[in-house]
């Protein structure tokens, strides 16, 4: 289950969609973000369906890959799709058999909302899918940057989220460890009733942030060592390289923001 | 050129200078450093050898005495200036890992120095290259093993540059093969550009490599010479609780049992070698 999971992970590959960079990908989602509330009729939502999987294309992601591994949010999805078809009351009724009424408008409704739903976590997803997250923490911190005026620490976030972003397997791997030293101590995690269960989390968890804890004082010692003394005159290592492809894409979305606008009724 | 690299002189050092109860970590210590040496700085768990590290680079300031480095005083003003020019490598791989792959960790004490991008690609590249973790690049460090982690925790720290590096029980948390990668690559890099290097250690093994030998006791330094004097005082060592290296304890014990052997042996070659020779005596 969580293995197949694609929510947060990345794929790495060589697309055009993966070597753009990471500031186009996510201004780009951004701005999609706002495009997909133009669309109000077929045409409009055909043509956002239609974008949507001509980007997954130029991912060389697999559209069976990305569909397997959305399977939670298509309950989510059926579920609202369902909500709208029952309880939107206008437009003729299509079909009525006793206590359940399906209108025009509730059809259209519910096929409009998913499609929204769906191009938005598809496209979401491809961002993530196709930059590496550190990447993507350089994007939003060269993004950021003019926020720095209004004394936003966007260095520090930006640290902040590399650091976790690099321990989370290290502290994957210290659960795993905690986790078989407390069995082999007698400690019974996955069965029981739910208080049962709770209970038995606490054990595992003081370890692990005292641990934790420890390593933060470590790294921060190891960080001084090296010279770190915030974002004042430090350079960067990792460049970022804007290309024709990052600019043509927010352009083909300026021409999709038209297109959609010209269609919609 | 012999010049002096870093100093300690009469420094005291209390982690709670205002509790009367609380004894001095490092008790009126007194050394000096030559450029190019390889010293190893030895001593039983809470003897002080960590609270030196610390002192040596800044990150704690003596309540009394002096240390310089570079031939500068350490204070405030020389602080950073003198910490570029000092790696330092501690004991566990996993805490001293900032950048997300092998090549962001290495450039991070150089980002941190303003170091401009050019520059910082054939540094990272040169650094990588001394502690042959080249092939290793874009690895990211959940995937690298113990030693691997500590060269490149060494690489990140040579590619400042440093006069001086300092490595706190860096190989106390390996196995033995990382053990034996990490010891050659300070064995490698003392043969390629003479760096001088203090290493805190407990292996008396790796200490046996070095060209002094300070013994840290309590606080205060026991003991202080080539590893061939210090070794000689065996028993003063065993009850610090430090153990011998194997092959001066099997010296001692073959001694013992009349075996005449014709010097005190500190490698395993040489006791082979005094073998050989003795048996052939015979
Ligand atoms: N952060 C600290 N706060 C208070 N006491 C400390 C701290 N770190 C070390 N000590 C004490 O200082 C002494 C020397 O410790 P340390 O330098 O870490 O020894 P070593 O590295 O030789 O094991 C020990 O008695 C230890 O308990
Ligand atoms: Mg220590």
């Amino acid at each position: 289950m969580m293995e197949k999971m694609i929510f947060g992970r990345f794929i790495p590959g060589n697309s055009i969609i993966h070597q753009m960079d990471p500031r186009a990908k996510i201004s780009f989602v951004f701005v999609f973000i706002a495009i997909v509330f133009i669309a109000n009729s077929a045409v409009t939502y055909g043509i956002l369906l239609g974008f949507t999987l001509l980007v997954v294309f130029l991912s060389k992601i697999r559209l069976y890959f990305l569909i397997n591994g959305l399977k939670p949010v298509f309950i989510l999805l059926i579920f609202t799709f369902f909500l709208h078809i029952f309880f939107t009351r206008e437009g003729d009724l299509l079909l009525d058999i006793g206590f359940i009424e399906i209108y025009e408008e509730g059809l259209r409704q519910g096929i409009f909302i998913s499609i929204r739903f769906l191009v938005l976590v598809f496209i979401t997803s491809i961002l993530t899918l196709t930059t590496s997250p550190i990447s993507i923490t350089d994007g939003i911190e060269v993004l950021l940057g003019p926020f720095k005026r209004v004394k936003l620490p966007v260095h520090e976030l930006a640290l902040m989220m590399s650091i976790s972003l690099r321990f989370i397997p290290t502290l994957m791997d210290e659960t795993g460890k905690i986790l078989k030293a407390q069995m082999a101590r007698g400690s019974d995690i996955g069965s029981g009733p739910m208080k049962e269960r709770i209970k038995a989390v606490v054990p595992l968890l003081i370890p692990l942030f005292v641990s934790a804890f420890k390593r933060a004082e470590d790294l921060a010692t190891a960080m001084e060592v090296r010279g770190y003394r915030g974002g004042e005159g430090r350079t960067r290592y990792r460049q970022l390289d804007w290309r024709f492809v990052d600019s043509l894409s927010l352009l083909v979305l300026a021409g999709l923001a038209g297109m959609l606008w010209y269609f919609r009724v | 050129m012999n010049s002096n690299i870093l100093s300690f002189e009469n420094v005291t050092f209390t982690y709670a200078p205002e509790d009367e109860t609380v004894k001095p970590a490092v008790k009126d210590l007194s050394f000096s450093i030559q450029d190019g040496e390889w010293i190893a700085l030895v001593g039983h768990n809470g003897s002080g050898k960590s609270t030196i590290a610390k002192l040596m680079n800044g990150l704690l300031f003596p309540q009394t005495g002096k240390v310089s480095a570079m031939g500068r005083m350490m204070e405030e003003e020389s602080l950073w200036d003198i910490r570029s020019q000092m790696g330092m490598v501690f004991q566990n791989p996993d805490n001293q890992f900032v950048g997300a792959t092998v090549q962001d960790d290495v450039a991070f004490a150089l980002e941190n120095n303003g170091v401009p991008h050019k520059e910082m690609v054939l540094r990272v590249k040169e650094a990588l290259h001394q502690v042959k973790m080249e092939a290793y690049f874009d690895h990211e460090p959940h995937h690298l093993s113990g030693g691997q982690k500590q060269r490149v925790a060494i690489a990140g720290a040579l590619a400042l540059r440093p006069r001086l590096l300092i490595l706190d029980e860096a190989t106390s948390m390996l196995d033995p093969q990382g053990r034996m990668e990490v010891i050659e690559t300070i064995r490698e890099l003392r043969r390629a550009t003479g760096l001088t290097v203090i290493s805190i250690t407990h292996d008396l093994e790796e200490a046996a490599m070095a060209d002094r030998i300070l013994v840290m006791n309590a606080g205060h330094k026991q003991l202080e010479g080539t590893p061939e004097a210090v070794f000689l005082s065996g028993n003063q060592l065993t009850t610090m609780g430090l153990d011998l290296p194997f092959a001066m304890r099997m010296t001692h014990l073959l001694r013992e049992a009349g075996v005449e052997l014709e010097a005190e042996h500190m490698t395993e070659d040489e006791l082979v070698d005094d073998l050989w020779t003795y048996y052939s005596r015979k």
